[in-house]
């Protein structure tokens, strides 16, 4: 059975927690690389969808730009709690950028 | 001169010939799933804007009312609270083809029906706020769920554009016109051979008519 997992900072995944999601803190980078690392490759449920908070994705745009192009597992940016941080719609422009091949949004 | 070394020959022009027919058909074909790919893109794109907007709207409302919990209840209240969670989510994931690619499709499925089940706690001990975060985090949910799937779609669709618009141009810019070119210079090149065939026996004739009766022009 597919899961989903949520990537973040302690407070922000706390809530989730209580909807059924599995979630994974982390406080810093390398807390972060590892959480990613793991949910990708180590564990042993397949996790589907993961959300991963803005200010956590900064440190991982590289492992993530490579699960861009498969159909599964989606990654998705998710807000804060300081609020949104605009990342998720970077990727939305750079994604048209890269359909369009300019930015017509 | 074509930019590839062709033999000028009758058959290789009739095989260039061919291929530059395949070519034409396969770029107008290209052209038309990339033109397909492009719609339905741009309607996923404005899908998501949509969605992001909204799931980034809710996930500040239902952080704010988790921050407010968090100040009125001790951080270890907070997190003993949360900590059990009775509710699980089950996840199937099923794909659809959209223009020959895959996109996921989910559906979720939560363990138990009942919604007030995503209170993992007894309410004697925690604040009413805490389940004014709770519930406007799984309202907003499903939408992030929603999120999940336009997304990943969208980000699939745009790669698969760009490898169609690579190709179109490919065929259009480097493909068509080699072949073209090189059509124009065989049969350029089998005129040439074949005017000088003519030339030739021309001069052998005569040559041959002095020989047999000792006639000049």
């Amino acid at each position: 059975m597919l899961k989903i997992a949520v990537l973040g900072g302690r407070d922000t995944v706390m809530g989730f927690k209580a909807l059924g999601l599995d979630v994974f803190p982390a406080g810093s980078a390398e807390e972060a690389k590892e959480a990613f690392r793991y949910l990708t490759k180590e564990s042993e449920v397949e996790y589907a969808i993961i959300y991963v908070e803005e200010n956590l994705a900064r440190y991982l745009e590289h492992e993530i730009s490579r699960y861009k192009d498969v159909p599964s597992p989606a990654i998705i940016f998710i807000p804060g709690r300081e609020g949104p941080l605009g990342l998720g719609q970077s990727a939305l422009k750079a994604a048209v950028e890269k359909a369009v091949g300019t930015d017509i949004l | 001169m074509p930019k590839t070394a062709v033999t000028p020959t009758r058959m290789v022009l009739n095989q260039l010939k061919g291929r530059l027919k395949t070519a034409r058909r396969g770029h107008k074909l290209l052209k038309d799933k990339r033109d397909e790919l492009m719609r339905q893109f741009m309607d996923v794109v404005r899908l998501n804007k949509e969605l992001r907007r909204k799931v980034e709207e809710g996930m500040t409302g239902a952080f704010a009312s988790l921050t407010v919990a968090s100040t009125i209840m001790s951080p270890e209240m907070l997190e003993q609270a949360l900590l059990h969670p009775r509710q699980s989510v089950e996840l199937g994931m099923s794909f659809k083809n959209i223009m020959s690619v895959n996109v996921p499709v989910y559906s979720f499925r939560t363990k138990n029906n009942d919604p007030s089940e995503i209170y993992p706690y007894g309410f004697a001990q925690t604040s009413g706020e805490l389940d004014d975060a709770l519930e406007k985090l799984a309202k907003v949910f499903e939408d992030m769920l929603e999120l999940a799937q336009v997304e990943k779609t969208m980000q699939l669709l745009a790669e698969e554009i760009e490898k169609t618009r690579r190709r179109v141009n490919a065929l259009e810019y480097v493909m068509i016109p080699n072949f073209e070119e090189s059509i124009r210079y065989i049969s350029m090149k089998l005129e040439e051979n074949e005017s000088s065939t003519k030339v030739r026996l021309m001069k052998v004739k005569d040559m041959v008519l002095e020989k047999a009766h000792n006639f000049e022009y």
